[in-house]
């Protein structure tokens, strides 16, 4: 308990962190590239709790970004609802979507799982794309609200960003720990022998599942304010589902701070990349460094400062 | 006699047109040391994952304490105290012997949350002769010793009823006694032991009554000299 208390005010000295950093008005790239890279903190944590507590590796990420992504280019186009309800609603119907597939582990294991996740990221971009309130294939603008704190928008969705990696985080790190932390690791290890001692193996899931899903809609859910122009291509982007992947699998799946570390470095050097080299650079950094760390540290970063400490 | 703590009534199961138990029934009794023995494929494992709720069968009734239990998902059946240990060991492989005996603990034991876990299952571990590997994962663990986390993970459930699904099979004869002792001491505290075993010196010895399976068929039930001298038995293992 105690320790819960404690990494919630070191949660909030980030935000605090954040917001000073905010205040400061630094190059307004920094901001820019910040927002970036939480919201990619946001997402690997999210897919963590189901692809490395959990063993059940999602592919569908950008169904889940940008469904929650399009729930608030819905809620703008039609009652122009203020930030804090497009994140709730966001992380609501994504949700919803991560318990449907939660209900999908019935039957579907280890890479059918996967396939049937990636599937679903294709339907749902082909539905959204033939849905022409929210812009269709085509797109479409999205005007920001007036007078945002800290002079500009993006400043703004950065703090803001910072306040969700910092949920995310506590979220994951609660799990972790906990019964639920430890139940799921039982069936990531062997579902069927988690089951016969005693786990309810199907619940657990679900619950991964939805929190997953959750997690991946709220950080989908500024989006539109963030790019201002939306359109399939960009929400539905394979870079999600690579990025999301390889982000805990560098860090080290097995704790909360594997996918942080993972998106700081790995989201860092995309950003890096983008800027110095150019912007098809990303996912090609994100192969090279993927595999090699999967050849030479499987356990990721963390694996490998346990084994170099020769526990 | 009391009600049986087990009674599994007409059960079967099929897989397409392949029939792996036809109505199977058999009674076990608390306290019981109790023996399933056939040739491979007779459905003794089939059998085992519908009372463990591995696989729901496909008509029959099954009971538990005299409570029906043929509808209970899996997890549910361990907290009742229906527990198995699985041919092939399936250890939690991320944890330490220790903590994998932490999960039974956690979610099948009566006491659930409570501050005694490790201790208890230090304990079991003491009991098994398991207690110098606690901190290793399973990896590091030889072939008895697999065979003995799965019955120190069992334990941990706190069975009424323990399953032991040939805990013995590739293990050398000293290791099979070593693994009949532990058996017998946990039905000397009162758990209910149902041994599914090929290897008829451990099963004859151990069981109080057999039950021979064949073809998903019920062929024969008894003492262990009666079966020994079935003439059914014989044909069944050995053929006409």
């Amino acid at each position: 308990m105690a320790r819960t208390v404690r990494a919630v005010l070191v949660g909030l000295a980030v935000v605090a962190a954040g917001i000073a950093l905010a205040m400061l008005r630094v190059n307004p790239y920094l901001y820019f590239a910040g927002y970036v890279i939480l919201q990619y903190v946001v997402i690997a944590t999210a897919w963590n709790i189901l692809g490395g507590y959990a063993g059940y590796v999602n592919f569908g990420t950008p169904a889940f970004f940008a469904l929650g992504a399009y729930t608030a280019v819905f809620l703008i186009q039609s009652t122009r609802a203020p930030l804090p309800v497009l994140i709730l609603a966001g992380g609501l119907v994504s949700a919803l979507l991560g318990l449907g597939i939660g209900y999908l582990t019935l039957r579907l294991r280890g890479v059918f799982f996967s396939i049937a996740t990636l599937a679903l990221s294709i339907v749902l971009q082909t539905m959204i794309m033939n849905w022409d309130y929210v812009g269709g294939s085509r797109g479409m603008s999205v005007l920001r609200p007036s007078g945002p704190p800290f002079g500009s928008y993006v400043t703004f969705l950065f703090t803001v960003m910072v306040a969700l990696a910092v949920v995310a985080v506590i979220v994951a790190r609660f799990i972790e720990r906990s019964w639920i932390g430890r139940g799921l690791a039982a069936l990531r290890d062997n579902e069927e022998a988690a089951e016969c001692m005693g786990v309810p193996t199907l619940k657990l899931k679900l619950f991964a599942t939805t929190i997953s899903g959750c997690l991946l809609g709220v950080a989908g859910a500024p989006f539109p304010y963030y790019v201002t122009f939306v359109e399939p291509n960009s929400a539905f982007n394979l870079d999600y589902a690579v990025n999301a992947l390889a982000m805990p699998m560098i860090g080290g799946t097995t704790s909360w701070v594997g996918p942080v570390i993972g998106a700081v470095l790995l989201g860092a050097a995309q950003q890096l990349a983008t800027v110095t080299i150019s912007s098809e650079m990303n996912l090609f950094i994100v192969g090279v460094v993927l595999v090699a760390f999967v050849v030479l540290a499987p356990e990721g970063i963390l694996g490998l400062v346990r084994r170099l400490r020769g526990r | 006699m009391a009600t049986p703590l087990l009674e599994v009534d007409g059960l079967r199961k099929s897989f397409g047109g392949f029939t792996a138990l036809n109505r199977v029934t058999l009674h076990v009794k608390a306290g019981e040391r109790f023996g399933l023995i056939g040739p491979n494929g007779s459905g003794k494992t089939t059998l085992i994952n519908c009372v463990s709720g591995a696989l729901a069968a496909d008509a029959g009734r099954i009971l538990f304490d005299g409570r029906d239990i043929t509808t209970l998902p899996a997890h549910r059946r361990t907290r009742l105290g229906i527990v198995r240990s699985f041919q092939i060991p399936k250890p939690f492989v991320s944890m330490t012997v220790l903590e994998n005996l932490g999960i039974p603990l956690e979610y099948a034991g009566r006491g659930r949350g409570h501050a005694g876990g490790a201790a208890e299952a230090t304990e079991i571990l003491q009991a098994i002769g398991l207690e110098a590997k606690a901190h290793l994962r399973p990896a590091g663990l030889t072939q008895i010793e697999m065979r003995k986390l799965e019955l120190a993970r069992a334990m941990a459930a706190r069975p009424k009823l323990l399953i032991s699904d040939e805990a013995m099979a590739g293990l050398s004869s000293a290791e099979v006694d070593d693994i009949l002792a532990i058996l017998f001491r946990l039905n000397a505290q009162g758990i209910t032991i149902i041994m599914i075993e090929h290897i008829m010196r451990a099963v004859m010895r151990f069981s109080e009554r057999v039950v021979v399976l064949d073809a998903g068929e019920r062929i024969a039930e008894g003492t262990p000299d009666e079966i020994v001298r079935n003439p059914a038995v014989e044909k069944a293992y050995l053929g006409e």
